[in-house]
């Protein structure tokens, strides 16, 4: 790849200074949201440059989650570039307008700030909000870091208004451990963002088209199934949108942003499957169990929808055991949401690895590398003995 | 009967593309007793289509001339309304 097209400049931002920063570089033309930890810094900044006049941005500070993506759905509908972030328990009093808004089209992006539901009350990071709207019909990318959390939102957002797509869109990055940590960031100039974006072109719009029409009317047993198969075509039409904006971008900056990315993978016995900051936390117990002379790597996730099965099954097929951590439970299930399916996407490989499942950092538990070395050397000895005692267990939990 | 139309052929998101054609469903098939008007004893005072939710008592001159069957669900508000009892609910036995 040769290198990037455009000059960056690099400034220090948190992951909320990362995403307001990439918002105000898009300046949508609508913006409805409420503010909850750990999203509010993302908020407050992008009201401070609507303040400053730097966006041209319409905000409106809705009286609750479920009315700003209401007004989201309400300004994308009428044709506007529309945008909104939010965390936790406020993402969850969107819910049912998440499924309007995919239902209708509707290519609205957001940042989630990945926090812990309620209850018991807390405010740190896990993946409990995004991964339980998993079948919202959104697409869905999981940051690493505040540098992936401006880039994904930029890359989400032209795939999502692709017109073979019209889905909206979420990017979610580690409550605090992103959300609030500093690192430099290389940011594009103003003007390559807004190229990479373009002029918005809604696929339909109520105060711009002349023709009078009816958005969100009732649908029963005779059309609702097919509204349905339309919105899978969408989805199904995703990954290629997503690797067409990810390519466009990565001419601008030289970054690379598939939908999952492999370290120290290729000769490994054990892979760990990761989402998020967990993936740094990773590399480095690869690392240093690679140091000790064992076959380990790290399998990135981040395109959890559309979920990229064949791709899954091309990184791990090779393995003798996979290790898959997600920071949520899904109570009841065989595992978390990322087992389920790394599982299901195994199932058809040759030889396929055996595959087992940890449940690390909820309500934002700190999991360092001493904990991913745990799971790893399970994963060493599940790989050697052919033999699995637990197929889900608990890191760090006493 | 009619074929209905494929995911391809239907517009996106559920849309509806024609102002108005809420007329065309045929919500008559709902109901259950029907309005029958007695001319004779109806005095014109039209609150019947004054109350009438659906706007489906028919008038022509100031004169009421009787019910759009297609879209009356029965409700009988009108009878209900009419100071002459010029308006009859009848079980409607037709399909």
């Amino acid at each position: 790849m040769a290198g990037p097209s455009v000059q960056s400049l690099k400034l220090p931002l948190t992951g909320n200074d990362a995403a307001a920063y990439a918002m105000k570089q898009v300046n949508p033309d609508v913006v409805a949201a409420y503010p909850i930890t750990p999203q509010t810094e993302l908020m407050q900044t992008f009201a401070e440059y609507v303040h400053d006049g730097e966006v041209d941005t319409e905000l409106i500070t809705a009286e609750s989650e479920h009315s700003a993506m209401s007004a989201c759905v309400g300004a994308a509908a009428a044709g506007a570039r529309t945008m909104t972030a939010t965390s936790a328990n406020g993402f969850a009093l969107m819910w049912e307008v998440l499924y309007i808004a995919a239902s209708l089209r509707l290519p609205i992006t957001m940042t989630v700030v990945n926090r812990a539901l309620s209850g018991p009350i807390n405010i740190h990071c896990d993946h409990s909000d995004s991964m339980g709207a998993r079948d919202a019909g959104w697409i869905q990318l999981y940051a690493e870091n505040p540098q992936e959390a401006y880039d994904l939102l930029l890359v989400a957002l032209k795939a999502a208004e692709n017109h073979d797509v019209l889905l909206p869109a979420m990017v979610m990055y580690d409550g605090f451990i992103i959300s609030h940590t500093m690192e430099v960031v290389e940011t594009l100039p103003d003007e390559a963002v807004r190229e990479f974006v373009g002029p918005y072109k809604p696929a339909y719009a109520m105060l711009l088209d002349k023709k009078p029409f009816t958005v969100g009317p009732l649908d029963f047993h005779d059309y609702y199934f097919e509204h349905k198969r339309q919105e899978i075509e969408g989805m199904l039409h995703a990954p290629a949108a997503l690797a067409a904006s990810a390519a466009e971008f990565e001419g601008l900056t030289g970054r690379s942003y598939g939908p999952l990315e492999t370290y120290r993978a290729d000769d490994a016995e054990v892979i760990m499957v990761a989402l998020g900051s967990t993936a740094g936390t990773a590399r480095y117990a690869v690392d240093a169990l690679r140091e000790q002379g064992h076959a380990v790597g790290l399998m990135k996730l981040r395109t959890f929808r559309p979920f990229p099965a064949a791709e899954i099954a091309a990184a791990l097929g090779g393995a003798k055991c996979v290790v898959v951590c997600d920071r949520v439970v899904s109570f009841g299930a065989f595992g978390s949401p990322t087992f389920a399916e790394v599982r299901s996407a195994l199932y058809e490989v040759p030889e396929r690895p055996l595959v087992i499942n940890y449940i690390y950092g909820l309500g934002g538990r700190d999991t360092g590398p001493d904990l991913l070395e745990q799971a790893f050397e399970e994963g060493l000895r599940v790989a050697s003995t052919g033999e699995i005692k637990e197929h889900v267990g608990y890191l760090g939990v006493r | 009967m009619e074929k209905k139309k494929g995911w391809k052929e239907i517009p996106l998101g559920g849309l509806i593309t024609e102002a108005g054609n809420a007329e065309e469903y045929d919500t008559g098939s709902w109901r259950t007793f029907k309005p029958v008007l007695d001319a004779e004893a109806c005095n014109n005072c039209l609150l019947c289509w004054i109350f009438c939710p659906d706007t489906s008592v028919l008038v022509e001159n100031e004169e009421v001339k009787g019910f759009d069957y297609k879209h009356c669900k029965g409700c009988g508000i009108c009878a209900a309304e009419c100071p002459k009892n010029a308006i009859e609910m009848v079980l409607d036995e037709e399909e």
